[in-house]
């Protein structure tokens, strides 16, 4: 646990130096003044924070100070802190495989190249060490040599893999790999959908048929939406939750290459005007480069050394 | 593309028009909603700050006080700063005049690279070059295995190479090209953080092995903030020739060109808009700006119907207006030139007046399939004599295609009435659009 802390700080390393660490650097021996609010305002919406909830942080923190006479640099780091370790922390729910329902189905769903398939390799990896019985459906049947790409991933994983000739429906690759997991008392069907994006609606239509298609085998409740966003993506991320939740739910989020100087900061603003948790973070190729995602370590993460 | 922008200066700029005059401190209200949809738009801060302050040194002055419509002069200020940030002109791909031309492709982990260089190599095909497509692509799984098969796709030739580390995979794919008389060489190599040294060394050491015409970072369109750091890399290391957007098709607000244009001075060069290979413009920044404004874009939408018209064909089926025989095939055969255009929505976007108009709207283009699935299913001879179709032959298509037989009903009356008006149009003559009807005239 501790080794996974350190290897979160450190990908987030760049991050902090680039970003958050600004506020170290901007508040430091400064006294609390609108001036000084406005800069604050300026290093939050450069980590793609996004406006309206750059401006409601610092609007709380305007008011949080004044309330309680703070001034000093250090009390307003941590204010800014614990606020967005609150903004990050609410609406969770444990939506991880547990108990007698099985199998778990996670739809893994995104636009194109936001990283799907490598997540799907690091999932069933990070689930088979947790002692789960894992499977794969390899639904990207449109994106060329997707499936190969799956496939060995899986074998990485060493997680079995249900597949079909490109071309095919996804849909009936989503059933049949849903069938065969029931069958094969497996926790977790993690399946893998062609990168698509929000705008395309006959696109979203497939995916939808995939998810109703796989409540014939299991029931409704067992099948969990999640998103994949990169973490380079700016604003455009509300929009692409905002769409998939309409079509086909969103459970939960998975935020992918956080490894970059990327901040990820949209992830507060999702957290914030949508309400909906992230799971994993994505920080690197590797196979375990794969992280649950833990709000007040992330914060944390992201004010201090 | 661009939709949400649209929408918001359409918003701003309709009250300044309102206004029966325009004062300060109304130019610098306006101003900060431009601030305002320019960040959401996910422009990098610091450029919608200069931006901001260009526009306002610009605006408040005696020249828009004192003009007749300050609305339109303030409308024409925010137009010109953003084709001067998008940059002047539209800035065309090195020509291929030398075999081979080498493009090379560099980027982020799924910005678009593998998919726009199967655009470009197609693109060259239409021109009558010969591309080669290199997987330079050592490191994610399955990526050489993705590239031969999009070459197979297009029957265009994909050099690969086991074993080797990418810098000389490039370097013997030229060679490969210059014994072959290749046109174009095109790079596809592995995505990357600009923070990745290893990685970021690696394709210094490419460069200098083949030193490539057109050094192009492929980026997506909805990156954030960030996009001004990795633009800012990139160029440091590599010395960037242009810049390719990708992903425009979705509503991503693409502030992202914004930024990277300004920082870095790169031209953007291609813009690519659908998941089809057939999918890619060059990128425009005058154009780019009238849509921001709510202009449309009519000068891309000629010219891909010119590309994608054969013109022996265009010609027949005007003689048939004007003849009134114009048939079910010769429908079917518009609908197909239609579909090679790219994705419907991105044409009727491009289309001034009709963005706002469809705005929330969705073109459902399994519709057009159906259609064309009832059109096959009719006899040869049934296609040029629809009004022989009764009641047991409307049956058998419709069984035939998937649909009902209201479907066929619809069809051909919908059919009928469209052949009625190229009656009536068959009887102007069409001498193209005359000049200065179009609405870039500010």
């Amino acid at each position: 646990m501790l080794s996974k802390l350190k290897k979160l700080k450190d990908s987030l390393t760049k991050t902090r130096d680039s970003l958050f660490g600004k506020i170290a650097a901007v508040v430091a021996g400064r006294k609390l003044d609108e001036e000084l609010l406005d800069e604050l305002e300026e290093v939050l919406l450069k980590s793609d924070i996004g406006l309206p909830a750059a401006e409601s942080i610092i609007d709380k923190l305007r008011k949080t100070a004044a309330r309680q006479k703070i001034t000093e640099s250090h009390e307003v780091i941590a204010l800014l802190q614990s606020d967005i370790a609150e903004i990050l922390s609410h609406n969770r729910q444990e939506i991880t495989p547990s108990g007698n329902t099985r199998p778990m189905v996670w739809l893994i769903t995104g636009v194109n190249g936001s990283g799907k398939t490598t997540t799907v390799g690091k999932l069933a990896n990070y689930f088979r060490q947790e002692g789960k019985k894992v499977m794969i459906a390899a639904c990207d049947t449109f994106r060329a040599a997707a499936v190969e790409q799956l496939e060995i991933w899986s074998q990485r994983s060493g997680v079995d893999m249900i597949r079909a000739h490109t071309g095919a429906d996804p849909a009936s690759i989503a059933f049949d790999a849903a069938t065969s997991a029931k069958a094969k008392d497996v926790d977790i069907l993690l399946v893998d959908t062609a990168g698509r994006l929000h705008t395309k609606s006959n696109l979203m239509e497939e995916l939808k048929k995939i998810r109703r298609v796989a409540a014939k085998v299991v029931a409704p409740e067992q099948i969990k939406s999640i998103l994949v966003i990169d973490g380079n993506t700016g604003q455009n991320a509300l929009s692409q939750v905002k769409v998939f939740r309409e079509a086909v739910g969103c459970d939960g989020l998975i935020i992918s290459k956080l490894d970059g100087t990327a901040k990820g900061g949209v992830i507060v603003a999702i957290a914030k005007e949508l309400a909906v948790p992230v799971e994993f973070v994505g920080i690197g190729e590797g196979i375990d480069d794969l992280q649950k995602f833990d709000a007040p370590a992330y914060a944390e993460a992201l004010f201090n050394a | 593309m661009f939709g949400e922008l649209v929408d918001r200066f359409d918003g701003i700029f309709k009250k300044l028009r309102g206004a029966g005059k325009l004062t300060e401190k109304n130019i610098r209200d306006s101003l900060r909603e431009v601030r305002r949809a320019l960040l959401e738009a996910d422009v990098n801060y610091k450029v919608v700050k200069d931006f901001i302050a260009q526009v306002e040194s610009e605006a408040i002055g005696e020249k828009v006080l004192k003009s007749i419509e300050p609305g339109q002069q303030i409308v024409k200020i925010v137009h010109d700063e953003l084709v001067a940030l998008l940059g002047h002109k539209a800035e065309p791909l090195a020509a291929i005049d030398k075999s081979p031309t080498v493009y090379m492709l560099c980027g982020l982990q799924g910005s678009g690279k593998t998919t726009l260089a199967g655009k470009l190599a197609l693109d060259a095909k239409r021109k009558k070059k010969k591309p080669l497509l290199v997987a330079a692509d050592i490191y994610r799984p399955a990526a050489v295995k993705q590239l031969m098969v999009l070459g197979d796709s297009i029957d265009v030739e994909v050099f690969s190479l086991d074993g080797q580390k990418p810098p000389e995979i490039c370097l013997e794919a030229k060679k490969h090209a210059e014994k072959n008389f290749v046109d174009l060489v095109i790079l596809d190599t592995a995505g990357r953080l600009h923070i990745d040294e290893e990685l970021m060394a690696e394709l210094e050491q490419i460069k200098e092995k083949v030193t490539p015409d057109e050094m192009l970072l492929v980026a997506d369109s909805m990156t954030g903030q960030d996009a001004v750091t990795l633009a800012e890399q990139f160029h440091k290391r590599l010395n960037l020739t242009g810049v390719a957007l990708t992903k425009l098709d979705g509503d991503a607000r693409g502030g992202a060109a914004i930024s990277i244009r300004a920082v870095t001075g790169c031209p953007i060069k291609l813009a690519s808009i659908g998941e089809k290979l057939s999918d890619l413009e060059s990128f425009h920044p005058d154009r780019m700006a009238s849509r921001i404004l709510g202009m449309g874009d009519i000068v891309t939408l000629v010219e891909k119907a010119q590309d994608a018209v054969d013109e022996e064909k265009a010609v027949e089926l005007a003689e048939k207006i004007k003849k009134n025989t114009f048939t079910l095939e010769d429908f079917q055969n518009q609908m197909q030139q239609l579909k090679k255009m790219g994705p419907l929505e991105s044409i009727l976007g491009m289309i001034p007046g009709v963005g706002k108009a469809l705005k929330g709207v969705h073109i459902d283009e399994r519709n057009l399939l159906r259609v064309e699935a009832m059109i096959q299913s009719m006899t040869p001879y049934e296609r040029q004599n629809p009004q022989l179709i009764d009641g047991s032959r409307k049956k058998r298509i419709a069984l035939g295609s998937g649909n009902s037989v209201q479907d066929v009903n619809n069809l051909l009356k919908q059919f009928l009435a469209m052949k009625k008006m190229m009656k009536n149009m068959g009887k102007f003559k069409i001498k193209g659009i005359p000049k200065g009807s179009l609405p870039f005239q500010m």
